[in-house]
Protein backbone atom coordinates (compact mmCIF):
# COMPACT_ATOMS: atom_id res chain seq x y z
CA UNK A 1 0.00 0.00 0.00
CA UNK A 2 2.67 2.40 1.05
CA UNK A 3 4.85 1.89 -1.92
CA UNK A 4 1.82 2.47 -4.24
CA UNK A 5 1.13 5.54 -2.29
CA UNK A 6 4.41 7.53 -2.51
CA UNK A 7 5.69 7.55 -6.19
CA UNK A 8 1.95 9.12 -6.53
CA UNK A 9 3.20 11.87 -4.07
CA UNK A 10 6.07 12.28 -5.48
CA UNK A 11 5.22 12.05 -9.25
CA UNK A 12 2.43 15.06 -8.24
CA UNK A 13 5.51 17.43 -6.83
CA UNK A 14 7.72 16.27 -9.98
CA UNK A 15 4.75 17.59 -12.08
CA UNK A 16 4.45 21.15 -10.20
CA UNK A 17 8.25 21.44 -10.32
CA UNK A 18 8.07 20.71 -13.98
CA UNK A 19 5.45 23.46 -14.43
CA UNK A 20 7.32 25.68 -12.13
CA UNK A 21 10.93 25.56 -14.12
CA UNK A 22 9.29 25.99 -17.54
CA UNK A 23 6.79 28.41 -16.46
CA UNK A 24 9.35 31.45 -17.41
CA UNK A 25 9.72 30.06 -20.67
CA UNK A 26 6.16 29.80 -21.56
CA UNK A 27 5.75 33.43 -20.50
CA UNK A 28 8.18 34.70 -22.47
CA UNK A 29 6.97 32.69 -25.56
CA UNK A 30 3.51 33.95 -24.44
CA UNK A 31 4.66 37.94 -24.20
CA UNK A 32 6.24 37.62 -27.71
CA UNK A 33 3.44 37.02 -29.03
CA UNK A 34 1.16 39.29 -27.43
CA UNK A 35 -0.49 42.75 -28.27
CA UNK A 36 0.90 45.86 -26.63
CA UNK A 37 -2.28 46.89 -25.13
CA UNK A 38 -2.31 42.96 -23.09
CA UNK A 39 1.91 43.27 -22.03
CA UNK A 40 1.15 46.30 -20.75
CA UNK A 41 -2.14 46.00 -19.03
CA UNK A 42 -1.65 45.65 -14.84
CA UNK A 43 -3.94 42.57 -14.92
CA UNK A 44 -1.36 39.61 -17.11
CA UNK A 45 -3.34 37.13 -18.28
CA UNK A 46 -1.81 33.67 -19.16
CA UNK A 47 -3.08 33.26 -22.49
CA UNK A 48 -3.94 35.58 -25.55
CA UNK A 49 -6.60 36.31 -27.49
CA UNK A 50 -5.21 38.11 -30.18
CA UNK A 51 -1.69 36.75 -31.02
CA UNK A 52 0.57 39.01 -32.68
CA UNK A 53 3.81 39.40 -34.83
CA UNK A 54 4.43 42.98 -34.00
CA UNK A 55 7.10 42.17 -30.93
CA UNK A 56 8.96 40.15 -33.56
CA UNK A 57 8.65 43.02 -36.50
CA UNK A 58 9.86 45.39 -34.22
CA UNK A 59 13.08 43.54 -33.64
CA UNK A 60 13.50 42.77 -37.24
CA UNK A 61 12.80 46.21 -38.37
CA UNK A 62 14.16 48.72 -34.99
CA UNK A 63 17.44 47.01 -34.40
CA UNK A 64 17.68 44.77 -37.80
CA UNK A 65 17.90 41.97 -35.70
CA UNK A 66 17.92 39.47 -38.57
CA UNK A 67 21.40 40.35 -39.35
CA UNK A 68 22.49 40.58 -35.29
CA UNK A 69 21.01 36.70 -35.53
CA UNK A 70 23.24 35.80 -38.21
CA UNK A 71 26.15 36.95 -37.05
CA UNK A 72 25.49 35.21 -33.71
CA UNK A 73 25.11 31.75 -35.74
CA UNK A 74 28.19 32.56 -37.62
CA UNK A 75 30.25 33.16 -34.66
CA UNK A 76 28.72 30.46 -32.68
CA UNK A 77 29.07 27.63 -35.48
CA UNK A 78 32.51 28.82 -36.60
CA UNK A 79 33.89 28.17 -32.57
CA UNK A 80 32.34 24.81 -32.38
CA UNK A 81 33.85 23.35 -35.85
CA UNK A 82 36.99 24.79 -34.68
CA UNK A 83 36.77 23.83 -31.31
CA UNK A 84 35.84 20.03 -32.38
CA UNK A 85 38.87 19.80 -34.27
CA UNK A 86 41.50 21.06 -31.99
CA UNK A 87 40.45 19.73 -29.20
CA UNK A 88 40.19 16.70 -30.94
CA UNK A 89 43.43 17.06 -32.12
CA UNK A 90 44.83 17.89 -28.80
CA UNK A 91 42.98 15.25 -26.93
CA UNK A 92 44.70 12.18 -29.46
CA UNK A 93 48.04 13.89 -28.61
CA UNK A 94 47.45 13.69 -24.97
CA UNK A 95 46.39 10.33 -24.85
CA UNK A 96 47.84 8.29 -27.42
CA UNK A 97 51.50 9.90 -27.64
CA UNK A 98 53.82 9.26 -25.18
CA UNK A 99 56.59 12.52 -24.84
CA UNK A 100 57.73 14.27 -22.07
CA UNK A 101 55.92 17.07 -20.39
CA UNK A 102 52.67 15.20 -21.11
CA UNK A 103 51.97 15.43 -17.48
CA UNK A 104 52.62 18.75 -17.01
CA UNK A 105 50.50 19.83 -19.79
CA UNK A 106 47.12 17.81 -18.65
CA UNK A 107 47.87 20.02 -15.27
CA UNK A 108 47.81 23.05 -17.33
CA UNK A 109 44.65 21.97 -19.28
CA UNK A 110 42.90 21.13 -16.33
CA UNK A 111 43.72 24.29 -14.46
CA UNK A 112 43.08 26.60 -17.56
CA UNK A 113 39.74 25.50 -17.05
CA UNK A 114 39.98 27.48 -13.64
CA UNK A 115 41.05 30.67 -15.37
CA UNK A 116 37.75 32.92 -14.92
CA UNK A 117 38.35 33.90 -18.60
CA UNK A 118 35.80 37.39 -17.43
CA UNK A 119 38.49 38.92 -16.15
CA UNK A 120 40.90 38.65 -18.84
CA UNK A 121 38.42 41.14 -20.46
CA UNK A 122 40.67 44.11 -20.23
CA UNK A 123 43.87 42.75 -21.76
CA UNK A 124 41.93 40.48 -24.60
CA UNK A 125 40.43 44.21 -25.53
CA UNK A 126 44.32 44.85 -26.27
CA UNK A 127 45.68 42.45 -27.77
CA UNK A 128 42.85 42.56 -30.13
CA UNK A 129 43.16 46.07 -30.91
CA UNK A 130 46.56 45.12 -31.85
CA UNK A 131 45.38 41.72 -34.04
CA UNK A 132 43.37 44.38 -35.80
CA UNK A 133 46.08 46.49 -37.07
CA UNK A 134 47.52 43.10 -39.09
CA UNK A 135 44.50 41.08 -39.73
CA UNK A 136 41.28 42.98 -39.39
CA UNK A 137 39.08 40.15 -39.57
CA UNK A 138 40.09 39.13 -36.37
CA UNK A 139 40.21 42.47 -34.64
CA UNK A 140 37.91 44.58 -32.53
CA UNK A 141 34.40 45.50 -34.18
CA UNK A 142 35.15 42.36 -36.08
CA UNK A 143 33.12 38.91 -35.43
CA UNK A 144 36.48 37.11 -35.71
CA UNK A 145 37.20 38.40 -32.41
CA UNK A 146 34.94 36.40 -30.88
CA UNK A 147 35.26 33.71 -32.23
CA UNK A 148 38.98 33.47 -31.22
CA UNK A 149 38.09 34.29 -27.69
CA UNK A 150 35.14 32.13 -27.49
CA UNK A 151 37.71 28.97 -29.17
CA UNK A 152 40.07 29.45 -26.63
CA UNK A 153 37.36 29.20 -23.59
CA UNK A 154 35.62 26.36 -25.03
CA UNK A 155 39.08 24.49 -25.59
CA UNK A 156 40.07 23.37 -22.09
CA UNK A 157 36.55 21.95 -21.56
CA UNK A 158 36.90 20.24 -24.53
CA UNK A 159 40.03 18.63 -24.48
CA UNK A 160 39.39 16.97 -21.02
CA UNK A 161 35.98 15.41 -22.18
CA UNK A 162 37.19 14.36 -24.84
CA UNK A 163 40.58 13.24 -23.64
CA UNK A 164 38.32 10.50 -21.37
CA UNK A 165 36.27 9.35 -24.51
CA UNK A 166 39.54 9.18 -26.23
CA UNK A 167 41.39 7.09 -23.60
CA UNK A 168 38.52 4.58 -23.33
CA UNK A 169 38.74 3.59 -26.75
CA UNK A 170 40.99 -0.13 -26.65
CA UNK A 171 44.44 0.05 -27.79
CA UNK A 172 43.67 -3.42 -29.49
CA UNK A 173 41.88 -1.48 -32.32
CA UNK A 174 44.89 0.71 -32.86
CA UNK A 175 47.01 -2.18 -33.01
CA UNK A 176 44.08 -4.16 -35.49
CA UNK A 177 43.90 -1.04 -37.29
CA UNK A 178 47.57 -1.09 -38.06
CA UNK A 179 47.71 -4.86 -38.74
CA UNK A 180 45.47 -3.93 -41.20
CA UNK A 181 47.66 -1.60 -42.87
CA UNK A 182 46.16 1.89 -41.89
CA UNK A 183 48.00 4.59 -40.73
CA UNK A 184 48.12 6.40 -37.48
CA UNK A 185 46.75 9.69 -39.55
CA UNK A 186 43.33 7.35 -41.19
CA UNK A 187 43.17 4.87 -37.78
CA UNK A 188 42.85 8.79 -36.12
CA UNK A 189 40.24 9.73 -38.28
CA UNK A 190 38.41 6.95 -39.72
CA UNK A 191 38.63 4.59 -36.59
CA UNK A 192 38.90 7.24 -33.31
CA UNK A 193 36.94 9.94 -34.53
CA UNK A 194 33.10 8.12 -35.09
CA UNK A 195 34.18 6.79 -31.85
CA UNK A 196 34.52 9.72 -29.21
CA UNK A 197 31.18 11.39 -30.99
CA UNK A 198 28.97 11.26 -28.19
CA UNK A 199 32.02 13.64 -26.45
CA UNK A 200 32.18 15.42 -29.57
CA UNK A 201 28.64 16.25 -29.04
CA UNK A 202 28.46 17.50 -25.73
CA UNK A 203 31.53 19.86 -26.04
CA UNK A 204 29.89 21.01 -29.22
CA UNK A 205 27.04 22.11 -27.12
CA UNK A 206 28.66 23.51 -24.50
CA UNK A 207 30.84 25.53 -26.66
CA UNK A 208 27.94 26.46 -28.96
CA UNK A 209 26.13 28.07 -26.04
CA UNK A 210 29.38 29.68 -24.77
CA UNK A 211 29.48 31.43 -27.71
CA UNK A 212 25.72 32.12 -28.11
CA UNK A 213 24.84 33.42 -25.48
CA UNK A 214 28.20 35.44 -24.52
CA UNK A 215 27.33 39.62 -23.95
CA UNK A 216 30.16 40.75 -22.58
CA UNK A 217 32.55 39.85 -25.14
CA UNK A 218 30.50 41.44 -28.03
CA UNK A 219 29.87 44.35 -25.97
CA UNK A 220 33.80 44.92 -25.32
CA UNK A 221 34.86 43.92 -28.31
CA UNK A 222 31.95 45.14 -31.02
CA UNK A 223 32.32 49.21 -30.02
CA UNK A 224 31.58 50.84 -33.15
CA UNK A 225 30.67 48.55 -35.76
CA UNK A 226 26.71 47.95 -34.63
CA UNK A 227 26.24 45.51 -37.85
CA UNK A 228 28.79 43.16 -36.34
CA UNK A 229 27.15 43.05 -33.17
CA UNK A 230 25.54 39.59 -31.55
CA UNK A 231 21.75 39.14 -30.70
CA UNK A 232 22.06 39.90 -27.48
CA UNK A 233 23.21 43.48 -27.62
CA UNK A 234 20.49 43.72 -29.72
CA UNK A 235 17.83 42.62 -27.09
CA UNK A 236 18.96 45.39 -24.73
CA UNK A 237 18.95 48.66 -26.82
CA UNK A 238 14.61 47.71 -26.24
CA UNK A 239 15.64 48.57 -22.53
CA UNK A 240 15.24 52.40 -22.26
CA UNK A 241 14.73 55.08 -19.51
CA UNK A 242 11.42 56.35 -20.85
CA UNK A 243 9.87 52.77 -20.42
CA UNK A 244 10.97 48.92 -21.74
CA UNK A 245 9.63 48.13 -24.98
CA UNK A 246 8.63 44.03 -23.19
CA UNK A 247 7.04 43.23 -26.43
CA UNK A 248 10.07 43.01 -28.54
CA UNK A 249 12.55 42.43 -25.59
CA UNK A 250 10.36 38.83 -25.19
CA UNK A 251 10.25 38.38 -28.96
CA UNK A 252 14.62 38.40 -29.38
CA UNK A 253 14.68 36.57 -25.89
CA UNK A 254 13.01 33.61 -28.16
CA UNK A 255 14.30 34.32 -30.93
CA UNK A 256 17.50 33.69 -29.12
CA UNK A 257 16.49 30.97 -27.02
CA UNK A 258 14.76 28.88 -29.93
CA UNK A 259 18.44 27.49 -31.50
CA UNK A 260 19.68 26.76 -28.31
CA UNK A 261 16.36 24.53 -27.00
CA UNK A 262 16.72 23.48 -30.85
CA UNK A 263 20.16 22.43 -30.51
CA UNK A 264 19.88 20.78 -26.53
CA UNK A 265 16.49 18.76 -27.14
CA UNK A 266 18.18 16.93 -30.89
CA UNK A 267 21.34 16.12 -29.14
CA UNK A 268 20.23 15.82 -25.20
CA UNK A 269 21.11 12.09 -24.64
CA UNK A 270 24.36 12.36 -26.42
CA UNK A 271 25.05 15.24 -24.18
CA UNK A 272 24.22 13.77 -21.08
CA UNK A 273 26.14 10.48 -22.14
CA UNK A 274 28.87 12.40 -22.89
CA UNK A 275 28.76 14.56 -19.66
CA UNK A 276 28.33 11.06 -17.42
CA UNK A 277 31.22 9.62 -19.83
CA UNK A 278 33.09 12.82 -18.92
CA UNK A 279 32.88 12.57 -14.88
CA UNK A 280 33.83 8.93 -14.88
CA UNK A 281 36.68 9.64 -17.10
CA UNK B 1 57.03 15.45 -33.50
CA UNK B 2 53.71 14.10 -34.46
CA UNK B 3 52.48 14.84 -31.08
CA UNK B 4 53.66 18.65 -31.79
CA UNK B 5 51.52 19.24 -34.89
CA UNK B 6 48.62 17.51 -33.30
CA UNK B 7 49.03 19.52 -30.25
CA UNK B 8 49.66 23.03 -31.72
CA UNK B 9 46.83 24.43 -33.17
CA UNK B 10 44.94 23.95 -29.66
CA UNK B 11 48.07 25.27 -27.88
CA UNK B 12 48.79 28.27 -30.00
CA UNK B 13 44.96 29.52 -29.37
CA UNK B 14 45.63 28.95 -25.65
CA UNK B 15 48.97 30.40 -25.60
CA UNK B 16 48.11 33.29 -27.34
CA UNK B 17 44.26 33.92 -26.05
CA UNK B 18 44.51 32.67 -22.49
CA UNK B 19 48.27 32.40 -21.16
CA UNK B 20 49.47 35.68 -23.13
CA UNK B 21 46.47 38.15 -21.57
CA UNK B 22 46.92 36.21 -18.01
CA UNK B 23 50.30 37.62 -18.09
CA UNK B 24 48.86 40.89 -19.58
CA UNK B 25 46.05 41.65 -16.90
CA UNK B 26 48.79 40.89 -14.12
CA UNK B 27 51.17 43.54 -16.01
CA UNK B 28 48.50 46.27 -16.60
CA UNK B 29 47.22 46.22 -12.89
CA UNK B 30 51.01 47.40 -11.98
CA UNK B 31 50.57 50.64 -14.08
CA UNK B 32 48.69 53.69 -13.97
CA UNK B 33 46.75 52.86 -17.16
CA UNK B 34 43.45 55.09 -18.46
CA UNK B 35 42.27 56.91 -21.39
CA UNK B 36 45.28 58.77 -22.42
CA UNK B 37 47.66 55.75 -21.65
CA UNK B 38 45.52 53.76 -23.65
CA UNK B 39 45.42 55.64 -26.87
CA UNK B 40 49.22 55.96 -26.36
CA UNK B 41 49.25 59.81 -25.65
CA UNK B 42 50.54 59.23 -22.52
CA UNK B 43 53.59 57.76 -21.02
CA UNK B 44 52.63 54.52 -18.47
CA UNK B 45 53.67 54.94 -15.15
CA UNK B 46 54.49 52.19 -13.25
CA UNK B 47 52.84 51.85 -10.32
CA UNK B 48 53.85 48.84 -8.69
CA UNK B 49 51.46 47.32 -5.78
CA UNK B 50 49.43 51.35 -6.57
CA UNK B 51 46.13 49.77 -8.03
CA UNK B 52 46.55 47.65 -5.18
CA UNK B 53 46.77 49.93 -2.37
CA UNK B 54 43.95 51.65 -4.02
CA UNK B 55 41.27 49.28 -3.89
CA UNK B 56 42.60 47.94 -0.34
CA UNK B 57 41.78 51.47 1.13
CA UNK B 58 38.25 51.59 -0.85
CA UNK B 59 35.57 50.71 1.26
CA UNK B 60 33.32 49.86 -1.81
CA UNK B 61 35.93 47.42 -3.28
CA UNK B 62 35.66 45.70 0.42
CA UNK B 63 31.88 45.61 -0.13
CA UNK B 64 31.76 44.29 -3.54
CA UNK B 65 34.40 41.55 -2.40
CA UNK B 66 32.20 40.64 0.10
CA UNK B 67 28.74 40.26 -1.64
CA UNK B 68 30.71 39.01 -4.34
CA UNK B 69 31.14 35.74 -2.31
CA UNK B 70 27.96 35.88 -0.51
CA UNK B 71 26.05 35.90 -3.71
CA UNK B 72 28.18 33.23 -5.12
CA UNK B 73 27.86 30.75 -1.83
CA UNK B 74 23.93 31.55 -2.05
CA UNK B 75 23.48 30.57 -5.94
CA UNK B 76 26.11 27.71 -5.59
CA UNK B 77 24.65 25.67 -2.38
CA UNK B 78 20.78 26.54 -4.00
CA UNK B 79 21.29 25.00 -7.61
CA UNK B 80 23.18 22.13 -5.96
CA UNK B 81 20.43 21.71 -3.02
CA UNK B 82 17.96 21.98 -5.55
CA UNK B 83 19.67 19.98 -8.26
CA UNK B 84 20.48 17.44 -5.73
CA UNK B 85 16.75 17.06 -4.14
CA UNK B 86 15.59 16.94 -7.47
CA UNK B 87 17.61 14.10 -9.17
CA UNK B 88 16.75 12.43 -5.94
CA UNK B 89 13.00 12.43 -6.54
CA UNK B 90 13.98 11.95 -10.40
CA UNK B 91 14.77 8.29 -9.47
CA UNK B 92 11.43 7.57 -7.33
CA UNK B 93 9.15 8.42 -10.05
CA UNK B 94 7.43 7.15 -12.93
CA UNK B 95 8.61 7.66 -16.79
CA UNK B 96 6.23 10.65 -17.56
CA UNK B 97 6.73 12.76 -14.67
CA UNK B 98 10.58 11.82 -14.90
CA UNK B 99 10.71 13.02 -18.12
CA UNK B 100 8.58 16.26 -18.05
CA UNK B 101 10.75 17.40 -14.87
CA UNK B 102 14.12 17.27 -17.39
CA UNK B 103 12.19 18.25 -20.35
CA UNK B 104 11.79 21.45 -18.39
CA UNK B 105 15.41 21.76 -16.52
CA UNK B 106 17.03 21.09 -19.98
CA UNK B 107 14.77 23.85 -21.15
CA UNK B 108 15.91 26.32 -18.59
CA UNK B 109 19.74 25.08 -18.93
CA UNK B 110 18.84 26.18 -22.81
CA UNK B 111 17.76 29.27 -21.47
CA UNK B 112 20.63 32.01 -22.61
CA UNK B 113 21.91 34.11 -19.59
CA UNK B 114 19.90 37.15 -21.78
CA UNK B 115 16.97 35.76 -22.41
CA UNK B 116 16.76 34.17 -18.91
CA UNK B 117 17.40 37.63 -17.35
CA UNK B 118 14.89 39.60 -19.28
CA UNK B 119 12.13 37.10 -18.84
CA UNK B 120 12.30 37.28 -14.86
CA UNK B 121 12.63 40.86 -15.19
CA UNK B 122 9.62 40.92 -17.02
CA UNK B 123 8.13 38.19 -14.18
CA UNK B 124 8.73 40.54 -11.81
CA UNK B 125 8.29 43.96 -13.27
CA UNK B 126 6.96 46.72 -10.57
CA UNK B 127 4.16 47.48 -12.96
CA UNK B 128 3.31 44.86 -15.49
CA UNK B 129 4.89 41.69 -13.77
CA UNK B 130 2.69 38.47 -13.24
CA UNK B 131 4.53 37.85 -10.03
CA UNK B 132 2.97 41.68 -8.38
CA UNK B 133 -0.54 41.12 -9.86
CA UNK B 134 -0.62 37.26 -8.44
CA UNK B 135 0.54 38.53 -4.77
CA UNK B 136 -1.72 41.62 -4.69
CA UNK B 137 -4.96 38.92 -6.27
CA UNK B 138 -4.24 36.93 -3.19
CA UNK B 139 -4.16 39.40 -0.69
CA UNK B 140 -0.50 40.42 -0.34
CA UNK B 141 -0.30 43.76 0.86
CA UNK B 142 1.84 46.13 -0.81
CA UNK B 143 2.77 43.65 -3.71
CA UNK B 144 1.02 46.57 -6.02
CA UNK B 145 3.84 48.40 -7.80
CA UNK B 146 6.67 47.04 -5.40
CA UNK B 147 10.09 47.51 -6.60
CA UNK B 148 12.02 43.94 -6.55
CA UNK B 149 15.05 45.76 -7.90
CA UNK B 150 15.47 49.00 -5.64
CA UNK B 151 16.13 47.24 -2.40
CA UNK B 152 19.69 45.64 -2.17
CA UNK B 153 18.60 42.50 -0.99
CA UNK B 154 15.87 41.96 -3.07
CA UNK B 155 17.49 42.47 -6.27
CA UNK B 156 20.14 39.80 -5.51
CA UNK B 157 17.75 37.55 -4.41
CA UNK B 158 15.95 38.37 -7.49
CA UNK B 159 19.41 37.49 -9.76
CA UNK B 160 20.64 34.41 -7.86
CA UNK B 161 16.87 33.04 -8.21
CA UNK B 162 17.34 33.26 -12.07
CA UNK B 163 20.85 32.07 -11.58
CA UNK B 164 19.77 28.94 -9.82
CA UNK B 165 16.65 28.31 -12.55
CA UNK B 166 19.26 28.05 -15.05
CA UNK B 167 21.86 26.25 -13.36
CA UNK B 168 20.17 23.68 -11.18
CA UNK B 169 19.63 21.76 -14.37
CA UNK B 170 23.62 20.87 -14.57
CA UNK B 171 23.41 19.13 -10.89
CA UNK B 172 20.57 17.69 -11.96
CA UNK B 173 21.36 15.48 -14.56
CA UNK B 174 25.02 15.27 -13.44
CA UNK B 175 23.66 13.60 -10.68
CA UNK B 176 21.42 11.58 -11.52
CA UNK B 177 23.67 9.91 -13.86
CA UNK B 178 25.32 9.28 -10.54
CA UNK B 179 22.40 8.03 -9.07
CA UNK B 180 21.37 5.98 -11.61
CA UNK B 181 24.93 4.40 -12.60
CA UNK B 182 25.18 2.54 -8.87
CA UNK B 183 24.28 -0.71 -9.15
CA UNK B 184 20.89 -1.40 -6.95
CA UNK B 185 22.70 -4.28 -5.41
CA UNK B 186 24.20 -2.21 -3.24
CA UNK B 187 21.79 0.10 -1.65
CA UNK B 188 19.71 -3.62 -1.31
CA UNK B 189 22.66 -5.13 0.12
CA UNK B 190 22.84 -2.19 2.49
CA UNK B 191 19.24 -2.67 3.55
CA UNK B 192 19.31 -6.49 4.06
CA UNK B 193 22.04 -5.84 6.91
CA UNK B 194 19.88 -3.46 7.99
CA UNK B 195 21.01 0.04 7.27
CA UNK B 196 18.58 3.21 7.72
CA UNK B 197 17.55 5.23 4.53
CA UNK B 198 19.87 8.24 6.11
CA UNK B 199 22.92 5.98 7.10
CA UNK B 200 22.75 4.32 2.99
CA UNK B 201 23.02 7.95 1.87
CA UNK B 202 25.42 8.87 3.82
CA UNK B 203 27.85 6.09 3.94
CA UNK B 204 26.84 4.24 0.51
CA UNK B 205 25.18 6.71 -1.69
CA UNK B 206 27.64 9.38 -0.84
CA UNK B 207 31.18 8.04 -1.25
CA UNK B 208 30.13 6.62 -4.72
CA UNK B 209 28.44 9.59 -5.77
CA UNK B 210 31.40 11.97 -4.43
CA UNK B 211 33.21 12.59 -7.91
CA UNK B 212 30.21 13.79 -9.51
CA UNK B 213 29.42 15.86 -7.01
CA UNK B 214 32.69 17.38 -6.48
CA UNK B 215 32.68 17.99 -10.23
CA UNK B 216 28.80 19.68 -9.54
CA UNK B 217 30.38 21.79 -7.23
CA UNK B 218 33.37 23.59 -8.59
CA UNK B 219 31.36 24.23 -11.74
CA UNK B 220 29.03 25.67 -10.14
CA UNK B 221 31.81 27.98 -8.13
CA UNK B 222 33.46 28.59 -11.19
CA UNK B 223 30.53 29.85 -12.91
CA UNK B 224 28.38 31.61 -10.25
CA UNK B 225 31.84 33.80 -9.27
CA UNK B 226 32.19 35.62 -12.23
CA UNK B 227 28.54 36.04 -13.13
CA UNK B 228 27.95 39.07 -15.19
CA UNK B 229 25.14 38.95 -17.61
CA UNK B 230 22.61 38.17 -15.21
CA UNK B 231 23.79 41.16 -13.02
CA UNK B 232 24.54 43.59 -15.71
CA UNK B 233 21.14 43.06 -17.23
CA UNK B 234 18.90 42.47 -13.94
CA UNK B 235 19.91 45.30 -11.88
CA UNK B 236 20.86 48.07 -14.69
CA UNK B 237 25.06 47.56 -14.74
CA UNK B 238 24.95 47.20 -10.98
CA UNK B 239 21.88 48.24 -9.13
CA UNK B 240 20.87 51.59 -7.72
CA UNK B 241 24.36 53.31 -6.54
CA UNK B 242 26.27 50.51 -7.93
CA UNK B 243 24.91 48.59 -4.96
CA UNK B 244 24.38 44.75 -6.83
CA UNK B 245 28.31 45.00 -8.19
CA UNK B 246 29.91 42.19 -7.92
CA UNK B 247 33.67 41.85 -8.63
CA UNK B 248 33.18 41.05 -12.39
CA UNK B 249 30.97 44.11 -13.29
CA UNK B 250 32.89 46.17 -10.82
CA UNK B 251 35.75 45.35 -12.81
CA UNK B 252 34.23 45.91 -16.18
CA UNK B 253 33.01 49.23 -14.89
CA UNK B 254 36.03 50.50 -13.57
CA UNK B 255 38.17 49.69 -17.03
CA UNK B 256 35.43 50.40 -19.39
CA UNK B 257 33.09 52.79 -18.06
CA UNK B 258 35.88 54.74 -15.87
CA UNK B 259 38.70 54.09 -18.36
CA UNK B 260 41.05 53.25 -15.45
CA UNK B 261 42.19 49.91 -16.56
CA UNK B 262 45.01 49.20 -14.49
CA UNK B 263 42.52 49.52 -11.57
CA UNK B 264 39.84 46.98 -13.82
CA UNK B 265 43.06 44.25 -14.05
CA UNK B 266 43.70 44.59 -10.42
CA UNK B 267 40.36 43.95 -9.97
CA UNK B 268 40.51 41.09 -12.52
CA UNK B 269 43.99 39.65 -10.76
CA UNK B 270 42.33 39.77 -7.32
CA UNK B 271 38.78 37.99 -8.95
CA UNK B 272 41.95 35.21 -10.77
CA UNK B 273 43.48 34.64 -7.56
CA UNK B 274 40.09 33.88 -5.44
CA UNK B 275 38.99 31.62 -7.54
CA UNK B 276 41.40 29.60 -7.83
CA UNK B 277 42.20 29.34 -4.14
CA UNK B 278 38.10 28.56 -3.32
CA UNK B 279 38.50 25.79 -6.00
CA UNK B 280 41.72 24.17 -4.32
CA UNK B 281 40.52 24.82 -0.91
CA UNK B 282 37.19 23.09 -1.68
CA UNK B 283 39.23 20.36 -3.59
CA UNK B 284 41.36 19.57 -0.32
CA UNK B 285 38.62 19.43 1.83
CA UNK B 286 36.98 16.84 -0.42
CA UNK B 287 40.25 15.10 -0.36
CA UNK B 288 40.22 15.32 3.55
CA UNK B 289 36.97 14.37 3.55
CA UNK B 290 37.27 11.54 1.83
CA UNK B 291 40.44 9.99 3.37
CA UNK B 292 38.43 10.10 6.66
CA UNK B 293 35.12 8.20 5.31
Amino acid sequence: MRSSRKPRVADAVAVLVAAVVAFPLYWMVLSAFKPEGELLSTDPRPWTFAPTLDGFRRVFTVEGLGGYFVNSLVVAVAVVLLSVLLSFLAAVALTRFRFRGRTVLLVMVLVAQMVPVEALTIPLFFLMRQVGDVAPAFGLNHLGSLVLVHLAFSLPLAIWVLRGFVAAVPEELQEAATLDGAGRARFVWQVLFPLVAPGLVATSVLSFIHAWNDFLFAKTFIISATENQTLPMAILVFFTPEGNDWGAIMAGSTLMTIPVLVFFVLVQRKLVAGLAGAVKG
Amino acid sequence: MAALLYLAPAGLVLVLMMGYPLYQLVQISLYEYGQAQASGGAPLEFLGAGNYLTLLGDAQFWTVLVQTCLFAAVCVVGSLAVGIALAVLATRIRPLPRLLLFLAAIGAWATPAMAGSTVWLFLFDQDFGLVNEVLTGIGVDGAAGFSWTYDKYVAFGLVAAEVIWCSFPFVLVTTYAGLTGIPSEVVEAAALDGASAWRTARTVLLPMLRPVLVIATIQSIIWDFKIFTQIYVMTNGGGVAGQNLVLNVYAYQEAFAGADYGLGSAIGVVMTVLLVLITLAYLRAQRKDGAVA
